[in-house]
């Protein structure tokens, strides 16, 4: 478009020229910068890993691809393990289980994948992309979400079918969309929501804003609201179960550390602070 | 942008020898955009296109798609050209400040103007529980929520371009038209209006492409419902999370949609004048 501008404009243009290449310079240093402080990082993580090797003992950093519900637990549990292991360092990407999973199978430097569902672990593991057998590590059970102090009054699953009531749902593409359509069909019921959201924690945030009466969501996250919703248990939340499950990665970049955090996950410490969080025992 | 400048007649030709240092990133810069596309042409399931295409939810989203963008863009027109020209145009203090907030959404992450529409408009939102209480209307979760999400990001696109033709333009013929009897709003009718049509039909467009796109703040704002809510961009997504196949498919009808517009329109309106 500069192009066809007329030449009464280039006197104009100069001081914008000026602009323009200090913020070039600008982004090109602060690029510098950034790729410095990566490249920094990961020497120093590779260094850390190679004497960690030679000694047995877990070191350097732990990237870990964790499903979006795990990120208070499992945050939690990165800094019990930087405790009892000095000089490592648990690094996390918390995200939708199929995005995490996709990432992992188009090749992102991960060590541990821990999903929602065993449906995600399986686009990994038929990628090759896993080391041995994915392990089961907790189940996770679906609970109304409601707003506080339950002001519509809902007790059951089939409540939620009243007339006038604003629900929101996951989309059945995703675990717990998937799993409240397994509790609904098990009741025989017919529900149509407001909205199909496009993960768990979208489903919740339209309770939170009351801009729904009530939406299906995971115990766990009703948990981690704290008081901003209240949760309702229903029975028919047994028939839709999830399992979790966690893989050590086949190119991870620290496989020792990796085990060391997996096997933290699955100790008695680590399950006391699953279980605190809502997570059932596998 | 200097869209709005006025133009010479006619392209111009290619000077004889393009300096390397130049022809080397500009070709660059053309295959880093045009690569992923045609790697969705290559990945794409020819074969089970055909049914992929043919059902109903797929229709169902492209016309709510076409629907909404085109409601939103109509929406921009009426409520953006006249802040263009009141930008362009009008002396008031704070002006750098009101393009400023104008542009803003263009720079915003659209989640987060999902997310501002909620707290203003939405059930619980500031003025959204007055038209709740006094009109009974409530706008997320419904095809106009789209409509506005989709506005509330695509406008921005329609003010600038027509900010910009309007400081083009020469006001000396507005002027004229005043002096010679006509009203300030029969000379914008009249006089401001046919000579910034090109940088108005271009705004339109972009904004309506912008539109047609819109993801994050519908999905917030207005939720995913099929058949009221759910855009093309919407069920992309959805489907990438079950069925890679098909979101590849959906995404070459959005993909054809938009340059079917954009090169369909651009020659008639924005190589004008």
């Amino acid at each position: 478009m500069t192009t066809r501008s007329v030449s009464g404009s280039r006197l104009r243009a100069r001081p914008r020229v000026r602009w323009a290449y200090r913020a070039v310079g600008g982004f090109a240093l602060a690029a510098m910068a950034l790729t410095a402080c990566s490249s920094g990082d990961s020497d120093d993580s590779s260094q850390k890993s190679d004497s960690g090797s030679s000694s047995k003992k877990p070191s350097g950093t732990v990237t870990v691809f964790a499903a979006a519900s795990l990120k208070e637990s499992f945050t939690a549990l990165g800094k019990t393990f930087e405790k009892e292991h000095p000089g490592t360092k648990v690094s996390f990407n918390f995200g939708g289980s199929d995005a995490l999973a996709a990432s992992i199978t188009s090749g992102a430097p991960a060590d541990v994948f821990a999903a929602a569902s065993p449906k995600t672990m399986k686009t990994v593991t038929d990628a090759k992309a896993a080391k041995g057998t994915p392990a089961t590590f907790v189940r996770n059970q679906l609970e109304i979400a409601t707003l506080p102090g339950n002001p519509k009054k809902i007790a059951t699953l089939k409540d939620l079918t009243r007339s006038g009531l604003k629900v929101a749902l996951c989309a059945k593409e995703v675990p717990c969309g998937s799993a409240a359509q397994k509790a609904l069909d098990a009741s025989k019921l017919k529900l149509t929501p407001v909205s199909y959201e496009q993960d768990v924690k979208g489903a919740l945030t339209k309770v939170q804003l009351k801009e729904v009466d009530a939406s299906v969501v995971y115990k766990t996250d009703v948990k981690a609201a704290g008081g901003k919703v209240a949760g309702v248990e229903f029975p028919e939340s047994k028939q839709a179960i999830n399992d979790y499950p966690i893989a050590l990665l086949k190119n991870a970049p620290n496989a020792e550390a990796a085990t060391a955090f997996i096997d933290l996950v699955k100790s008695a410490q680590g399950q006391k602070v699953l279980g605190e969080a809502g997570f059932l025992k596998p | 942008m200097d869209g709005g400048s006025r133009r010479r007649s006619g392209t111009p030709r290619f000077r004889a020898g393009v300096p390397l240092p130049l022809l080397l990133p500009a070709l660059g810069g053309l295959v880093f955009l045009v690569l992923p596309l045609v790697a969705l042409l290559v990945r794409a399931p020819w074969r089970s296109l055909p049914d992929q295409l043919t059902s109903v939810a797929v229709w169902q989203a492209l016309r709510l798609s076409l629907i909404t963008a085109t409601a939103a863009t109509a929406v921009a027109l009426v409520l953006g050209v006249p802040l263009a020209w009141l930008l362009a145009r009008a002396r008031f203090p704070g002006r750098r400040l009101v393009r400023a907030l104008v542009t803003l959404p263009l720079v915003l992450p659209p989640v987060v103007g999902g997310v501002a529409l909620l707290l203003a408009l939405g059930r619980n939102g500031i003025v959204g529980r007055w038209l709740d209480s006094a009109f009974g209307i409530t706008l997320p979760f419904t095809t106009m929520g789209v409509v506005i999400a989709e506005a509330f990001v695509a406008m921005p696109f329609l003010v600038i371009s027509v900010e910009g033709t309007l400081r083009a333009a020469d006001p000396r013929y507005e002027e004229a038209a005043t002096t010679l009897g006509a009203s300030r709003f029969t000379a914008f009718r009249r006089v401001t209006l046919p000579m910034v049509a090109p940088g108005v039909a271009a705004g339109a467009v972009l904004a309506w492409a912008r539109a047609l796109g819109e993801f994050g703040a519908t999905i917030t704002f207005a939720g995913n419902f099929p058949g009221r809510t759910q855009t093309m961009p919407l069920s992309v997504y959805l489907a990438l999370q079950s069925d890679p196949a098909a979101a590849i498919a959906l995404s070459l009808v959005l993909l054809a949609v938009s340059i079917a517009v954009l090169a369909g329109l651009r020659d008639r309106w924005m190589a004008a004048s």
